[in-house]
């Protein structure tokens, strides 16, 4: 395992203020079957960060996420090469556990997608698979304060017991955040998180990603620039299966690099 | 532009030309449609044909013609020790000869007795061990007629028949004119079609013996059937690698569902009998072979139950550190648990209709108690039509139509059930 500096080095980062790097992504190339989905991905998700990734449809930028907590190995024609490393640690080394991978980074998909059960149990389900809790208080403790991170503890808290799929759409990924909350995970991947919610319940998410950098660390896909230029810190522009551009989001959407990043933010394609 | 105008053709929407051709069209649609519902006439019109027929033959079976005679037990002959050596013959002979006002000659009480079915006397002893408390009354019993007086009284046999061409003799036809007379002759439901196992005599003779032994097939069925055909269908569907092997496979199981049944039954014959040395006529053997031809079917709707769960569960169950045992268990089965369910009933039903297994591997043999287990050689309810509709007494005739009836009305029940869960507990995503 490489020393922070050591690793900031490799990168030719500056060594300035900028947070640790949690998880590492280096030449990265993924396939599925024969066609190829990456090329040579190199980004550094920074720990208590938003990272936004953006790019046209298409570009490989939730395939990458996938990649992060190997939810891609259930696909089975796909491949995955380079490595990825969590804490130094490469995930998709053979002794890595994806059981406890998938655990110290959760995931929330682009469609809501609570499980047909109560709200509680869709909370406490999670920590119940991991042993994360023994008695009915602990597990009482873990789902009030979960859905308090998720800011719906209080539009919910009396109806604990009414199936979480009757909620609606907003309150339903609130639903899901929390409940990836709920297993204490460092990294929370998040996959087009507001693309099936009105402009309300995105700016309720979007305030809610926002508290959530001070406990966790976000990679966030998403199609809207507006939302990556609010909501991230850092933003990687894919394209084609290229990562394009990476940088500070205010220098990203300002002063790009790249012709390709100046085009689509400025919504010339994409 | 002008140019472009002229070279587009525009049809004249209103010409007669144009409306004649709409209006075949139209044509055409109706057609369609009186072709779908005369389909569809046609077919219902066949099921209420084969109901109505059934129901015409059947429903005579489910009476049956019974003399109520009073037994006397006041006399010592009777002790409550040895119920089964009292004189039962005697008592019952003479119980049916006080029926009759006038002394009937020692000649011709052959044919009187010939009236009544031949067990009377151990029914009337079936009773008593039953009912202890009659030993020393006197009780009314009713007894019932054998089949030709059966038939006779049902309008079955006609009095205009020439006597020599039916089995019921003027003697016999008078005697029962003045019974009915009395009033002790009365058609009541014939439980004893439901209650009763098979017998040589048709007023005996039901179906609890087949009903229990379809029963108990139907039970092995299912316990073969569903935790091997889920197990399977969740191994194919979530964890067994898409290659060559596993496509043969899959194609071999959908074609299993077709094949013929009776090969099945020979399977069953030479594996089950032949090489595992299982007893013949048992239902155990017949629930194997009949969960042979229902596991293709339980794997194919549990396969489609288990793809109809949308990917996003299994996601979201992955996506917090799930394993895929758990996922599967936790979430994608309780899901489609319904469906399983829903189509395992439909493959119940089917076995339960299935006949040609059963007739190869003996469970058509003529056995007149009901099977205590799953070992003791039994009928099932289609093999028991079978046998019946094969019998010559007059009496089978609609006893095989109501065995039909019972038959369809149990498939209807499962059906029912079948529908009824799937309406209530089923899921649409």
């Amino acid at each position: 395992m490489m020393s922070e500096a050591a690793v900031e080095e490799a990168v030719g980062a500056k060594v300035d203020s900028q947070p640790p790097v949690k998880m590492q992504g280096r030449m990265v190339c993924v396939y599925y079957g024969d066609s190829q989905a990456l090329y040579d991905v190199n980004l550094d998700i920074r720990k208590n960060q938003v990272t936004a990734l953006i790019g046209p449809s298409g570009c490989g930028k939730s395939t990458f996420l996938r990649c992060l907590n190997r939810m891609n190995d259930t696909i089975d024609t796909c491949q995955v090469k380079g490595s990825i490393t969590l804490d130094g640690g490469d995930i998709y080394d053979a002794s890595v556990d994806v059981v406890e991978l998938r655990a110290r980074v959760g995931m929330v998909f682009q469609k809501p997608n609570p499980f047909p059960k109560s709200i509680y149990e869709n909370i406490a389900y999670g920590p119940r698979i991991h042993g994360l809790a023994r008695t009915k208080s602990e597990f009482d403790e873990i789902v009030e304060t979960s859905l308090r991170k998720a800011g719906l503890f209080e539009e919910v808290k009396d109806r604990l017991t009414s199936p979480g799929t009757g909620l609606s759409g907003g309150q339903q990924q609130r639903l899901c955040i929390a409940r990836a909350i709920a297993v204490s995970p460092e990294v929370i991947l998040m996959d087009e998180p507001c693309s099936a919610l009105d402009p309300i319940a995105t700016a309720k998410v979007e305030e809610l990603i926002d508290e959530l950098r001070q406990n966790f660390t976000i990679v966030i896909v998403t199609h809207s620039m507006q939302q990556a230029a609010r909501v991230s810190q850092r933003t990687a522009m894919f394209h084609l299966g290229n990562l394009v551009e990476e940088g500070d989001t205010d220098k990203m959407f300002t002063n790009p690099d790249d012709q390709r990043t100046q085009d689509y933010i400025t919504g010339r394609f994409g | 532009m002008s140019s472009a105008e002229e070279t587009i053709h525009r049809p004249v929407w209103d010409s007669d030309e144009m409306a004649a051709r709409r209006r075949k069209r139209y044509a055409a649609d109706r057609r369609l449609q009186r072709y779908g519902v005369a389909a569809i006439t046609f077919a219902i019109g066949f099921l209420f044909l084969l109901v109505a027929t059934l129901l015409y033959t059947g429903a005579s079976a489910f009476v049956q013609t019974k003399a109520r005679v009073t037994i006397d037990l006041s006399s010592a002959e009777v002790s409550a020790d040895d119920l089964m050596g009292a004189p039962w013959r005697n008592i019952v002979r003479s119980s049916l000869l006080a029926l009759e006002p006038t002394e009937i000659p020692r000649s011709d009480r052959r044919a009187y007795f010939q009236m009544f079915t031949s067990s009377a006397p151990f029914l009337v002893r079936d009773h008593v061990i039953a009912n202890p408390d009659l030993i020393g009354k006197s009780f009314e019993f009713k007894i019932p007629f054998s089949d030709p007086l059966d038939q006779f009284a049902k309008g079955q046999i006609s009095r205009d028949t020439p006597e020599d061409r039916r089995r019921v003799s003027n003697q016999q036809i008078g005697w029962f004119d003045k019974l009915q007379a009395s009033g002790v002759v009365s058609k009541p439901f014939n439980w004893g079609l439901i209650l009763n196992p098979d017998s040589r005599f048709p007023e005996l003779a039901g179906l609890a013996g087949a009903i229990s032994g379809s029963f108990w097939a139907l039970l092995v069925c299912f316990l073969i059937s569903f935790p091997v055909g889920v197990a399977a269908a969740i191994y194919l569907e979530e964890f067994a690698p898409k290659n060559r092997l596993t496509d043969i496979i899959e194609i071999n199981i959908n074609n299993l569902a077709a094949v013929p049944s009776v090969v099945f039954g020979l399977l069953g014959l030479a594996v089950f009998l032949g090489w595992f040395g299982l007893p013949r006529s048992a239902p155990l053997v017949g629930g194997m072979v009949l969960s042979l031809m229902t596991l293709p079917t339980m794997i194919i709707v549990t396969r489609a139950a288990l793809r109809s769960v949308p990917s996003s569960i299994r996601e979201a169950a992955l996506g917090i550190g799930a394993s895929r045992h758990e996922a599967i268990l936790h979430h994608m089965l309780p899901l489609s648990m319904p469906t399983i369910l829903t189509g395992t009933i439909i493959g119940l039903a089917q076995a339960l209709g299935e006949t040609a297994p059963l007739l190869l591997i003996g469970m058509n043999a003529f056995i007149t108690s009901p099977p205590e287990g799953v070992f003791s050689a039994s009928t099932a309810l289609p093999t028991q039509i079978y046998i019946w509709a094969d019998s010559p007494e007059r009496g089978f005739v609609s006893r095989t139509s109501a065995a039909i009836l019972v038959l369809l009305g149990f498939l209807v029940l499962m059906n029912g059930l079948a529908v009824f869960l799937r309406n209530r507990f089923e899921r649409r995503w």
